[in-house]
């Protein structure tokens, strides 16, 4: 029985790491046709040097994405405060409202935008493509604060208000630093997924505003080549060293006295 | 500062954008959807059910059930792979299954895009699997392996995978092993154990995970373009042509709002067969 699941294990690893690793090594192939091997180089690696249309996009991407991420870093933060901390009317259908633009497929949230930008004649670029990731961040930035706020109890506030401090000094000095890691947390997923996502922006971006993903896309409409393997296995270079990143941050937060 | 006074510094800005950027898009769709077409792509503010109508022609009907049959088997496929894997994670690898569920995730934090490319790279025709093929059986010509349903099933079963290992295996680690090994002292099989004690405990774990690969998977557009090559129809692929190519915009937001339709009767369900189950609970535990 053990075996079994064993070779279960080694077919889900063989599954999900085949594929990647395969564009990883045609990344160093000198052939134009990828699927033989002939030698190895590292020509495919110095022409995305020169690929002026990929650093745009690169920017346009990192543009949306950290403009988003502020944004919905500080009202996903707000939200979360104001649903653990406070009681009122229409909290229950807040709290269902947050959850629909991640629960609606990609793709309808997109043309919903985009019928709307279409009719409330927003023009399409830059400013439409920071709202339409804005939706979704905001969403996932409460969920995470909203997971930190629920993991300690406000009597440490209640104890900070006794002791005289006014309501500002409590928020700065002790909620704040308190859901730091939550905060942080939060934008850091909001920021990936504005990096990856690709539907919505498809749709919401119009002509000007091409990012990463929608240069990628456009590459593989076109056709594979093996520049495409080189642009990947930087991709994954990168997703790696932030998830390392990632983990270092998180071990020093817990290493440290959490109060 | 007076605390209503704070709600609403607090709430302003999410009730702002979500009214706005949220529930008007969404309004705007469903009013798209009641509208005629207009003669050059644009549209004709009147009336009609026609775009309705049309959703039940047995193309698009076919179309639907292609699209929610594809969600199933990939939610299936994904329980069938992910749960033995969960499994044996919670229950023999206590030094290594943070360094495994790790390696199960890095995947996931890669472009959604780049993930399915690399399937293209594997299953076209001068591809890898088929230069394979053409080095073990040289007689055997390549075999059309991208562009097919399979390959659109294989890719979905791929890009979703760890939704389904990480929720299995938080209810797994959860579980209290000592209620098996009662079972087993009690005299049952390691089978009947297995499926009358293990199985249900971790249901939440199978709900939870079923549904996050069934949302994304059912309304997906990136796998079907990429790997379908446009050749087989899936409900995503044809809202984008309703769209970008045929701007048929009124029949696309009748599509898209069915399909949303789709996407909260299962999470509907879901919470509810959850909440069912709590309710039991509680009975059984009296």
């Amino acid at each position: 029985m053990k075996r079994l699941l064993e070779i279960n294990i080694a077919v889900v690893f063989l599954f999900l790491y085949v594929p990647i690793l395969t564009v990883v090594a045609f990344s160093f192939n000198s052939s134009e046709q990828t699927a033989v091997w002939q030698g190895f180089t590292f020509n495919w690696y110095a022409a995305l040097f020169e690929d002026a249309a990929l650093w745009r996009a690169c920017r346009n991407s990192l543009i949306v994405a950290g403009a988003a991420t502020l944004i919905a870093t500080v009202i996903g933060t707000a939200t979360a405060l104001a649903i653990e901390r406070h009681r009122f009317r229409f909290r229950a259908a807040l709290v269902r409202c947050l959850y629909l633009p991640i629960i609606i497929p990609d793709i309808v949230l997109a043309i919903a935008l985009l019928t709307f930008y279409v009719q409330a004649r927003i023009p399409l670029g830059i400013i439409s493509l920071i709202i339409a990731h804005g939706v979704f961040n905001i969403a996932y930035v409460t969920i995470v604060v909203r997971a930190r706020l629920q993991g300690y109890d406000n009597s440490v506030e209640d104890a900070a208000l006794d002791l005289g401090a006014t309501q500002w000094q409590t928020f700065w000095r002790i909620t704040l630093p308190l859901i730091a890691p939550g905060i942080i947390g939060g934008a850091l997923l909001a920021f990936t997924l504005s990096i990856d996502d690709f539907v919505i922006t498809f749709f919401t971006a119009g002509v000007g505003w091409t990012t990463l993903s929608v240069h990628i896309y456009s590459l593989l409409k076109f056709g594979i080549t093996p520049k495409i393997n080189a642009i990947s296995t930087m991709l994954l270079v990168n997703s790696i060293v932030f998830i390392l990143l990632f983990l270092r941050f998180r071990e020093k937060k817990e290493k440290s006295p959490s109060l | 500062m007076h605390r209503n006074y704070r709600l609403l510094i607090l709430l302003f800005p999410v009730v702002f954008w979500l009214l706005c950027f949220f529930i008007i898009p969404l309004l705007s769709v469903f009013a798209y959807s009641f509208i005629e077409r207009g003669t050059y792509g644009g549209v004709q503010w009147n009336f009609t059910l026609e775009n309705y109508q049309r959703l039940f022609d047995g193309l698009y009907l076919g179309i639907l059930w292609r699209s929610v049959s594809t969600a199933i088997v990939a939610t299936a496929l994904c329980l069938l792979l992910g749960y033995p894997f969960a499994y044996y994670l919670a229950r023999y690898q206590p030094k290594w299954r943070n360094v495994l569920l790790l390696l199960v995730v890095v995947p996931f934090w890669t472009n959604f895009l780049i993930r399915t490319y690399a399937w293209m790279l594997l299953l076209r025709t001068e591809g890898v699997l088929n230069s394979l093929l053409a080095v073990l059986i040289p007689t055997a010509g390549p075999v059309e392996l991208l562009n097919t349903p399979i390959a659109v099933q294989i890719g979905l079963v791929y890009g979703y995978l760890p939704f389904m290992i990480l929720p299995l295996y938080a209810s797994l680690e959860q579980l209290d092993m000592s209620l098996m090994e009662a079972a087993q002292d009690l005299g049952a099989s390691p089978r009947r154990t297995f499926w009358h004690v293990t199985v249900p405990l971790s249901l939440p774990g199978i709900l939870a995970g079923s549904m996050l690969v069934f949302i994304p998977t059912v309304g997906a557009f990136i796998t079907p373009d990429l790997l379908g090559g446009g050749k087989v129809s899936y409900i995503g692929n044809v809202v984008e042509r309703q769209f970008k190519s045929a701007r048929d915009w009124p029949f696309g937001s009748a599509l898209s709002f069915m399909l949303m339709c789709i996407v909260l009767a299962g999470t509907v369900l879901y919470f509810r067969t959850l909440q069912g189950r709590e309710d039991d609970g509680e009975a059984t535990g009296k």
